[in-house]
């Protein structure tokens, strides 16, 4: 093979000085510019691992394989279960958490406050003192929600008796799991484990997950995709902003429950409790995510992120080509707007497996479907549309189930590419609310944060070594 | 403090937009807290909380619940109006902004925007730049490696591949090549024609290049290599691959190898090389045997063979000065003035001047000498005949090239014009694209400068030197020539020639 340079027309990619750039065009060259940064955030080692898997063909195959099943998820809503029921290996004792693992002595104040409330829910301890000398003890099981098919949003806090969104991608037959949301304010995902977040969850228990499991059960399913493409055109980017897809699921589930024969005044609860949170359709959002990002995990050499996730304390990120492994860096603060009263000194660093929704391809690389979201950092919605397309640099391909009326129709951006974020240093805009450090307080802000490149410079090396130990 | 507390009856804003607006708010002079929201009770519950609501307002979800407090009433009926006007604002100026699509951050993504790209120019900072010329060559690219500061291992890897791949890697610390008569680094505009290049020296490649150009020859293909490429450990892996290219292309006819001081080995080789090439093949490596015996020979050897003639090196005139010029410019010269200090911004321009003085005028002190004894212990202080490549790395740390930046070269011409050994101030002048915009001028003023201090002393000093550029080149070779000529220059038309003038001005009178 020989460069056929000296009979092809000179097109230069210029990387560094840009007045070399003036000099070929005037000359009468063709340069393209470049707007080149020191990849991996200047870290060289991880720089060099990137270099070592930019246009390899058997990564390509396997990204291709990865973000085709991605596309070919179609995560329906089954129903509700019992989470001790359904999440695989979770048995009696365990709970769950967002984020990578984290040992109980270091996690953040919300996860704790809401794992004491979880104990004190699940009446392995009468009260506060209890639950914490069990937590103590040892005899609870923590672990990740995603190590059992799971996401929660904030703490993430899922246990044995609490009820589950139980969804099944038809295309591969994976099934994910997310906790219904409890609505703002004083709630367990927050840290908070008072009596009105504990009768809460008991009603949510009892009333609510039977009411939506006979609704749902009525409908044959809830396909997820489906209402996320129509909430994208009503504004959503289904992540932090859910008034539009909450509005279509209560939309759906009405007839279905009054047909299902339960009592009038529990299914008027249940609707009035749905209608009074527009987050509600988050957590079936973000296991809609899961699944389609599980169908995605565990194709061998593949570089796409199946998950990013936070536990308070750290920013983990998974990938499709490494297993299980978690490559994680110090979870930051998000530097976001605050509700009256509170500033950044009182946040906890960046929380909860929400994120799944980016990986997806939606909350922060959907912008453009939700202006209204971009203002959490003074932008326009010429802003947001930049940020979707920002996004498209990093990612794999264009999710045309879930398009962007702003991007002419086009899909949105998905498919997190690690060797991309790290090549370019452009990182995963993450759309997200704010807890307070301390537990119980709940959520004091909402932003929008980037994912940290430590993550995905581990990652870009990890999946070098693999290479090139065959 | 001050608080206020205003209702607007009917409005609907998002509650983001209005916590925006409420942070901005909050920035001004003598405001303490703001807080715009929907008037629902959980709002007013909230504010309640935070301590900033004094009694349950007369306010509903439809209504925007303004409440502000500060330090006195003009800074709230401020922050007030701020808001008032924010709320009332039309929709004005949402429509575009957000500034233009970013360029592309990778070498990929460019090729993503532009497929056709065929060749990457990397300048980016040295620890970084192997793992992009790395990247391009698995893309597919050629490349031009600009960047310094790249490990001779890096370099072997990447050349090893580029073999492999069936790319050229030229460099790293490849300052200069033409690919397709563009000219890529600092390069210089020449004619188009039928001679090639391979060189192992940036200077070098524009010495020749352009004294070609003023035979009135063109350059098919300029190939720079880096200057380590006849290295023992890279072993002229891209000057034999440029080489290949060369030979087999149709619009080269004559070809020219040029290097920086190679391993005898790689040297041997690739003469052989040459010498089986069915193209004739000129080579000038620094310092090795055989070929043309400087950068200005090599030109005419080229020049000759691609107007199918054979030269005749005998003819090449020893300089452009006449004997008598040459006594005239010895007599103005002090009895104690009987020292060269040559200044370059070239390296290979130095060592070739080295080469030429050494046998004339004995030992050469250098930074960077011939021979181990002429080495300069303090490269800031010349001694007799000294010549100091002022691109060095010694000298560039921290500091612009003195093809850019002239500073430097400027304080050394005064501080070699004050020693009263100075007979003779060697300079090159390099032009093309990359250089100063009008290096004659920097340093026209730095001789004139010069001259005073020499004068004040009763002494005079000569100036010797060239014009490494073409009158196409964005500085124009006869204008700055002629701003030199003016400042009282003495100019050649190669560094080999000042090198000999600079050598018989001393003649006798040492």
């Amino acid at each position: 093979m020989s460069s056929d340079l000296f009979h092809s027309n000179l097109s230069v990619v210029n990387v560094g000085l840009d007045s070399f750039a003036d000099a070929i065009e005037t000359a009468g060259g063709q340069a393209v510019r470049t707007d080149w940064r020191p990849p991996a955030g200047g870290d060289t080692d991880a720089g060099a691992a990137v270099a070592a898997l930019i246009s390899d063909a058997r990564i390509d195959a396997a990204n291709e394989t990865a973000f085709a099943k991605y596309l070919a998820a179609q995560p329906i809503l089954e129903g509700v279960g019992r989470a001790g029921d359904c999440l695989p290996g979770m048995g009696e004792r365990t709970i769950t958490h967002s984020g990578p693992p984290v040992d109980w002595l270091d996690m953040c104040g919300p996860v704790k406050g809401a794992i004491i409330g979880a104990i004190i829910y699940e009446g392995w301890a009468a009260d506060e003192a209890g639950a914490q000398s069990l937590a103590d003890s040892g005899e609870v099981t923590f672990a990740p929600c995603h190590h059992h098919n799971a996401v929660g949003p904030m703490a993430g806090i899922v246990s044995p008796s609490m009820p589950v969104w139980i969804v099944k991608n038809s295309d591969a037959g994976n099934m994910s799991y997310c906790t219904l949301n409890e609505g703002l304010g004083r709630v367990l995902r927050f840290g908070a484990f008072d009596g009105e977040v504990l009768e809460r969850l008991n009603w949510m228990q009892d009333v609510l997950a039977r009411v939506m499991k006979a609704a749902i059960e009525g409908l044959g399913g809830v396909d997820i995709k489906t209402i996320m493409a129509q909430a994208l055109h009503m504004g959503d980017e289904v992540h932090n902003r859910n008034a539009a897809a909450t509005s279509l699921l209560i939309k759906a589930l009405i007839p279905p429950a009054l047909r299902s024969g339960l009592d009038q005044a529990e299914i008027a609860a249940a609707i009035e409790f749905m209608a009074g949170n527009d987050h509600f359709f988050l957590n079936i959002s973000m296991a809609g995510c899961k699944s389609m990002l599980d169908a995605a995990h565990g194709i061998e050499g593949s570089t796409m992120v199946t998950a990013m996730s936070r536990n308070g304390v750290e920013f983990g990120i998974r990938v499709s080509g490494t297993g299980d492994e978690w490559f994680t860096a110090k979870a930051p603060v998000v530097d976001g707007l605050y509700f009256p009263g509170y500033s950044m000194a009182d946040a906890a660093p960046d929380l909860g497996d929400s994120a799944i929704t980016e990986t997806a391809g939606l909350g922060g690389f959907a912008m453009a479907a939700s202006p209204a979201i971009v203002q959490f950092v003074g932008g326009t919605p010429a802003d947001a549309i930049l940020r979707s397309r920002e996004m498209q640099q990093i990612t794999l391909g264009r999710n045309g189930a879930l398009t962007l009326p702003a991007l002419n129709f086009g899909g949105t951006a998905a498919g997190i590419d690690v060797r991309q974020v790290a090549d370019q240093s452009v990182l995963p805009i993450i759309n997200t609310g704010i807890a307070h450090k301390r537990a119980g307080i709940g959520q004091i802000g909402a932003g929008i944060t980037r994912a940290p490149m430590e993550c995905f410079a581990k990652a870009v090396r990890r999946l070098a070594d693999n290479k090139a130990s065959g | 403090m001050s608080a206020m507390q205003k209702i607007f009856s009917n409005m609907y804003r998002d509650s983001v937009a209005l916590m925006r607006l409420s942070a901005e708010a909050a920035d001004l002079p003598g405001i303490d807290a703001v807080s715009a929201i929907m008037a629902t009770e959980a709002n007013i519950a909230l504010l309640a909380e935070a301590g900033l609501l004094d009694g349950a307002p007369d306010a509903g979800p439809n209504d925007l619940l303004l409440v502000i407090q500060g330090g006195d009433n003009a800074a709230i009926n401020a922050g007030a109006d701020f808001i008032e006007s924010a709320l009332n604002e039309t929709a004005e100026g949402l429509g575009e902004g957000g500034g233009v699509p970013a360029l592309p951050h990778s070498v990929e993504a460019a090729l993503g925007a532009q497929p056709a790209a065929n060749l990457a120019l990397i300048s980016c900072p040295g620890e970084y730049a192997g793992a992009e010329a790395m990247k391009a060559l698995r893309l597919g690219l050629d490349v031009m490696l600009f960047s310094d500061n790249v490990s001779v291992a890096d370099e072997v890897a990447l050349k090893t591949m580029g073999d492999e791949l069936g790319r050229l890697v030229m460099g790293p610390d490849c300052g200069t090549a033409i690919i397709n008569g563009v000219p890529l680094g600092f390069a210089n505009v020449v004619r188009r024609g039928n001679i090639g290049l391979v060189a192992a020296s940036g200077t070098g490649l524009q010495q020749v290049s352009c004294l070609i150009d003023d035979l009135g020859g063109g350059i098919s293909q300029a190939i720079g290599t880096g200057g380590r490429d006849l290295k023992s450990q890279v072993g002229g892996r891209a000057m034999v691959r440029g080489l290949e290219m060369l030979a087999s292309d149709s619009d080269t006819e004559v070809i020219v190898l040029i290097s920086k001081p190679p391993d005898a080995d790689v040297a041997k080789r690739l003469m052989d090389l040459g010498a089986d090439c069915a193209k004739p093949v000129v080579i000038n490596f620094l310092g090795a045997d055989g070929g043309a015996n400087t950068l200005e020979e090599a030109a005419h050897l080229a020049v000759a063979a691609a107007n199918g003639e054979t030269a005749d090196m005998e003819t090449l005139p020893r300089h452009n000065l006449d004997a008598d010029a040459v006594e005239k410019a010895r007599a103005a010269l002090g009895s104690g003035q009987g020292s060269i200090r040559a200044l370059y911004s070239g390296g290979t321009f130095a060592y070739e001047t080295m080469l030429i003085l050494q046998p004339l005028l004995g030992t050469i002190w250098s930074p960077s000498p011939l021979d181990p004894d002429g080495l300069l212990d303090d490269p800031w202080q010349s001694r007799g005949h000294s010549v100091i490549d002022l691109g060095d790395d010694i000298f560039t740390r921290g500091r612009p090239h003195p093809m850019i930046d002239h500073r430097l070269r400027g304080e050394r011409i005064l501080q070699e014009s004050a020693d009263a050994e100075t007979a003779v101030i060697l300079l090159d002048l390099v032009l093309g694209y990359g250089s100063h915009d009008d290096p004659a001028g920097e340093l026209a003023t730095a001789i004139n400068q010069a001259r005073d201090i020499a004068d004040a002393a009763g002494r005079w000093v000569h100036f010797v030197g060239f014009v490494c550029g073409t009158d196409a080149d964005p500085q124009n070779a006869a204008r700055q020539a002629e701003i030199l000529g003016h400042a009282g220059v003495l100019l050649t038309p190669s560094n080999a020639q000042a090198a000999r003038l600079a050598a018989d001005i001393l003649g006798s009178s040492r």
